[in-house]
């Protein structure tokens, strides 16, 4: 009886002894972009890397319109991800169709390769919730980004137990930054996976910053790791800007979280190039110095050298690269251009199932006073 | 194990209103294979109150749950559930600890319809227990329902009775929306009504007409109505007879009936055990003045809790509204000029 308290599925497989220290994974492409171990076989093949570099690349392309759009008053306070694209990119590349991923602010490009588009994602940041609408599986299940800090780590707990409850072969992924895991919602939502041995896997995309709030100012736990060993659960670091040790990590954790349900905690040690928003200024907390430094590590440059010294993109396959991503971006800028507003009405559409009574009365009080902008 | 069961269900057709949240919890869990139930010790306990007594011996561990202690937590993972098909009904265990729940209210589960466009959506339900009058403890005796009332995209409902927390908890369970239950712990076990348990449930739309008479609207939720009806019971002794309005879902409000009855009366009196300020009764008497204006014949007038902490046992009674209370304002209403 007294086992019916813990953990919850009586299928469950005994709980593995909780891990005493943080695992820290290889990386694969050094910092020169020179090989510094075999890589796995998903890399061995070349189409799949220069597949991981063309949605880094995307990513980066995307990033850059999207503030020009906003800098042209075309796009609201937008969040890039210049510097972190290995991150998201290894994870949604390891993802399957089954999984779930639950991402931040940050997280589009792994939103996109999950099947929304980039237009929906600047219809989004554009002030439009239609643009969280994602037409495409696997993205139409996935959760749109969580804008309260950390508050998306009890919701991935509560998918990771309805895939486990419904006995359905996927995992929770689940995205956070380095300033989030001091949220208490952080730990409550880890603490119950490692508790109930949910299929959970949590990604810190620690970018050294919070905004202005240095890494080493939100906590002295000696990596953000390991926090994962409160919850009795795997902590791992992983080179952040290495998309191929990135993948290889994600590939291990959501196996191990779809077949034994191991939750995990992944940091992946990066840096944010960019502004934090579009509405902050980096250069009021941070050195260039620190910046010049950081991007030695880009990235971008180290796979895109990594293909260059292994022959698999010369000058003219990589100028070709560069314009389908420019095509591709600028597609879906037009497509994000010509959508066409919604009513005004449309304001109270999709808040209850169906609207109630005393709402259809502001419906209609609204239409007759609105005056348009 | 040895397992005390005082308190559980009669097996008779009257219950308490405990008793008649625990038949609809499980009423629920039978027709439904998605929902699951879980909080702080309502599993092997069957809930510190018992409401969700024997759940777990008859459902199984995988649908009733014990959560680590963690509001934010059974909140947020609600969400995460209800997202992916699941009918998660959690269970925070007094009022006062919801607050930490009110992030994920607000900010998740009641607009992740709206922010997907109906992509998504939360058909959870946050229970909890509320009010007063139990000498609990500090922070175990709030009213935070205009809270909650305060939020677009929620429903807020309160029983006020064995059967109307039956069937409005299983329509709350069945509403494709998310739902803050709040059950007034000074009624669960205070009388027992005839229930049927036939997973009939009831409106979430319509407040529910407990009386009828021409001379004055008395309108409240949960536990106040208590003393309402007896207030409603003295003054019909002294010839006065006065309409009772049970509001039950306090969001949206069915303002219709209430505005129909003050239409028809004019005169409106509104109880509720929350702090006066901001509550829920300064919205129906707003509404009020909007639509029924030109028929009141005195001003709409409140009997509530004060704008003060709910006091420690020895003052509750202080704080609570009661039928006294309740008889005097009505009076003072009938003699305005
Ligand atoms: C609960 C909450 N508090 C504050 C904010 C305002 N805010 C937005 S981003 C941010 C910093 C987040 O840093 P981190 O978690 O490291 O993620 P990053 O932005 O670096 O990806 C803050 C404080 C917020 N969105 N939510």
């Amino acid at each position: 009886m007294p086992n019916s308290r813990l953990p919850p599925f009586d299928e469950s497989p005994p709980r593995p002894e909780a891990p005493r220290s943080v695992y820290r994974a290889h990386g694969y492409i050094g910092q020169s972009g020179r090989v510094v171990r075999p890589l796995p076989a998903f890399a061995a093949d070349a189409e799949a890397l220069i597949a991981l570099y063309r949605w880094i690349l995307l990513c980066r392309h995307f990033d850059t319109r999207a503030v020009a759009l906003q800098r042209t008053g075309q796009l609201g306070t937008y969040a890039a991800a210049t510097g972190q694209e290995a991150v998201p990119v290894g994870v949604a590349h390891a993802m399957i169709d089954a999984d779930v991923l639950i991402p931040t602010y940050r997280e589009a490009i792994a939103q996109v390769m999950r099947g929304a588009r980039f237009d929906d994602i600047l219809r989004y940041w554009g002030g439009d919730e239609r643009g969280a609408d994602y037409a495409a599986t696997p993205a139409r299940h996935d959760f749109p980004p969580a804008v309260p800090i950390a508050s998306q780590v009890p919701h991935a707990a509560g998918v990771a137990f309805a895939l486990k409850h419904g006995h359905r072969n996927g995992a929770a992924v689940c995205f956070i930054g380095d300033g989030g895991t001091s949220k208490g919602d952080f730990h409550e939502g880890i603490n119950l996976a490692g508790a109930w041995q949910l299929p959970l896997v949590v990604v810190i995309v620690n970018n050294q910053w919070a905004i202005s709030v240095p890494r080493r100012a939100q906590t002295a736990a000696e990596t953000l790791a390991h926090k994962a060993l409160a919850a009795g659960i795997q902590g791992v670091q992983v080179d952040g800007n290495d998309v191929v040790a990135v993948r290889e990590v994600l590939d291990h954790a959501l196996r191990a979280a779809r077949t034994s349900h191991a939750p995990c905690v992944i940091e992946a040690l990066t840096y944010r190039l960019c502004d934090h928003t579009t509405a902050d200024d980096a250069s009021r907390y941070r050195s260039d110095a620190e910046l010049r430094e950081a991007r030695k590590h880009d990235p971008v440059a180290r796979l895109r050298t990594h293909l260059q010294h292994q022959g698999l993109l010369d000058a003219s396959a990589e100028r070709a690269l560069e314009a389908d991503c420019e095509a591709t971006i600028t597609h879906a800028v037009d497509a994000y251009l010509a959508t066409p507003s919604r009513s005004t009405a449309s304001i109270f559409e999709h808040l209850y199932a169906e609207l109630p009574a005393e709402l259809v009365r502001q419906q209609a009080r609204l239409a007759e006073t609105d005056h348009g902008p | 194990m040895a397992r005390k069961s005082s308190g559980s269900p009669r097996f008779d057709d009257t219950h308490t209103v405990v008793e008649a949240v625990n038949l609809a919890l499980a009423r629920a869990l039978d027709d439904d294979p998605q929902v699951v139930v879980f909080g702080e010790d309502v599993g092997v306990n069957g809930g510190v109150f018992r409401a969700t007594l024997d759940l777990q011996t008859r459902f199984g561990p995988t649908r009733v749950l014990d959560t680590p202690l963690a509001e934010a937590l059974i909140a947020g993972m609600a969400v995460g559930m209800a997202a992916q098909g699941l009918r998660p009904v959690a269970e925070i265990q007094f009022a006062g600890f919801a607050y930490a729940c009110i992030d994920q209210m607000l900010n998740h589960a009641a607009r992740l319809r709206y922010r997907t466009r109906g992509r998504l959506s939360c058909p959870m339900v946050l229970r909890t227990i509320c009010g007063g009058g139990i000498h609990a403890p500090e922070h175990h005796s709030e009213s935070p329902e205009a809270m909650f009332a305060h939020i677009p995209g929620l429903r807020v409902v309160v029983p006020s009775t064995p059967a109307r927390a039956y069937g409005l908890l299983l329509a709350a369970i069945r509403d494709p929306d998310p739902v803050v239950f709040l059950e007034p712990t000074r009624i669960y076990r205070l009388f027992r009504q005839a229930v049927k348990d036939d997973g009939t449930s009831l409106p979430l739309d319509t407040c529910f007409v407990e009386r009828e008479g021409d001379d004055l609207t008395l309108v409240s939720w949960g536990a106040a109505l208590v003393e309402v009806r007896a207030a409603a019971e003295a003054l019909a002794q002294q010839g006065i007879e006065s309409t009772v309005i049970d509001v039950a879902t306090l969001k949206p409000l069915d303002m219709a009936t209430i505005v129909d009855s003050v239409g028809h009366t004019g005169r409106c009196l509104i109880v509720h055990e929350a702090p006066l300020s901001g509550g829920v009764g300064a919205e129906i008497a707003a509404q009020i003045g909007e639509h029924a204006l030109l028929h009141l014949l005195a001003p709409v007038t409140r009997v509530t809790g004060h704008d003060t902490p709910m006091p420690l046992a020895r003052l509750e009674h202080a704080y609570l509204p009661s039928a006294m209370r309740i008889e005097q304002a009505a009076h003072a209403l009938l003699r305005f000029e």
